[in-house]
């Protein structure tokens, strides 16, 4: 692809181009498609341009999983919650201010005299340490692989001794093995979020791809990028194939960032654990290795969640069956009504990579 | 968001650098790029940490493939590098790459 082609990723006329392309394919294929992408960052690109209403009749584009914050599930906000009570500074990304745990988000105890801090990176929450060493400071760390591997690239930068992490990081893969298990999904293929890869690789699919006999394309954020991966995802359904491809060259590579993916696995091994209203999903969770232990919060401390009632209204949340892919946000009684990115009942309204808070945002027509 | 966002390395101390977007400096974290990195060369910041170093040759079309996107979400590309309350200036950072001896 040339850098002339790559610069018109908003241009009506290619994005056009290729819809023609794809409708040809349909016809061709001859019965529904339904695709699923991994990414909040594709969700917005999507909702924004409005990308759905130009895909032709019969063609799907569903959400996995793809947003680390509304997959974060709530005994671990509880923890981190239950820590700052307790008296620790706890540092967190911005997206888990407001994540309502079973009775309080951070944001609530931060009101109630709790000190927590927003940071922008692991770096900061280390610095933060550095500045109270009389204090304990907890990394609230959640994220895929792209925010996993500067966790564990400050704990293997020797950080303070009152610095500890309460790890809620997440690893894809596993994740979207029960997304395609599931009854009711039926997916055709995937849509792999690109900058992930970044730090993965798009190699690391190709087991999926073998045990699932289901294509996975590797896609850019753009309305174009996006387009042209579910243009690859249908070459592969139409021909029967299945198979691996990268449609985001400019960015991803087979192998990845080898020198990050290497300090991720030193720092932390896979372990089961449950993703908010999806399932128990084996490796689907990163602790810390055993050698990290002092720097493991849920070693360290004792940590003791209150219990309690959550809101009522949790039990009408659909978070968990948006992130599986089994529902849309506007098929939620409390979407837009009880639950706003104000008031959030559950973590899909209140991250920026939450479908509910794109769907809200966006309600759109394509503005390309 | 998960994008990541590149900017120019301006000066580097071991494992930390001054990067720059869109004329906002920033502190980063070298420890992961998983490649060489001077000043001068551009790289994919995403939370404070370089994830990658953008190939010379691709440096140019990045740049502006971001500044097309990002012109109109200039509080999500801020929010990206960190720094909420800076503004960003659009056209500048291409200098960079550009003007230096390679």
């Amino acid at each position: 692809m040339t850098a002339e082609q790559t610069l018109q990723f908003r241009e009506p006329e290619a994005a056009n181009a290729i819809v023609d392309r794809l409708e040809s394919m349909m016809d061709e294929i001859d019965e529904d498609v339904s695709v699923m992408h991994v990414c909040g960052s594709h969700e917005q690109a999507i909702a924004k341009f409005g990308l759905r209403t130009m895909l032709p009749e019969g063609l799907t584009v569903r959400m996995g999983p793809g947003c680390p914050v509304c997959v974060t599930n709530m005994p671990e906000v509880d923890e981190a919650v239950a820590l700052a009570r307790e008296g620790a500074i706890v540092a967190t990304y911005g997206d888990m201010y407001r994540v309502p745990g079973t009775e309080s988000s951070l944001g609530d105890v931060s009101a109630r005299g709790a000190t927590v801090e927003v940071v922008y990176s692991a770096s900061e929450a280390v610095a933060l340490a550095r500045e109270n060493p009389d204090r304990e400071v907890v990394f609230f760390a959640t994220g895929f692989e792209t925010t996993a591997a500067p966790t564990a690239a400050v704990l293997e930068a020797d950080p303070p001794s009152n610095f500890s992490v309460l790890s809620a990081h997440k690893y894809v893969p596993p994740a979207m093995e029960v997304v395609a298990e599931l009854p009711d999904t039926d997916i055709d293929g995937f849509l792999a979020a690109g900058h992930a890869a970044v730090i993965t690789g798009y190699g690391i699919f190709e087991p999926f791809v073998q045990k699932y006999h289901t294509p996975v394309v590797v896609g850019g954020f753009e309305p174009l990028d996006v387009l042209l991966g579910l243009e690859r995802l249908l070459e592969y359904i139409r021909d029967g194939r299945t198979g691996l491809d990268n449609a985001y060259p400019r960015c991803v590579t087979r192998a990845g960032n080898t020198v990050a993916l290497e300090t991720l696995w030193n720092v932390f091994e896979k372990t089961t654990g449950e993703w908010r209203g999806i399932a128990e999903i084996p490796d689907a969770n990163l602790v810390l290795r055993e050698e990290y232990a002092e720097y493991d919060a849920r070693k360290r401390f004792d940590i003791d969640p209150e219990g309690g009632e959550s809101d009522p209204l949790t039990n009408d949340c659909l978070c968990g069956d948006i992130m599986a892919g089994t529902a849309e946000p506007d098929e939620c009684s409390l979407f837009g009504e009880e639950c706003t990115p104000t008031n959030p009942v559950g973590a899909c309204m209140v991250s920026s990579e939450g479908p509910c808070k794109i769907w809200l945002e966006y309600g759109g027509t394509p503005e390309i | 968001m998960c994008l990541g966002i590149p900017g120019e390395i301006l000066e580097i101390d071991g494992h930390e650098a001054r990067a720059e977007f869109w004329n906002v400096e920033k502190t980063i974290r070298l420890d992961i790029v998983g490649e060489s990195v001077e000043r001068g060369d551009y790289i994919l910041n995403h939370a404070g940490f370089a994830i990658r170093k953008i190939p010379d040759t691709e440096v140019e079309e990045t740049i502006a493939i971001y500044e097309s996107f990002l012109e109109g979400d200039e509080d999500e590309a801020l929010e990206e590098i960190g720094a909420a309350d800076a503004v960003l200036e659009f056209g500048e950072q291409q200098s960079g790459a550009r003007g230096r001896d390679r």
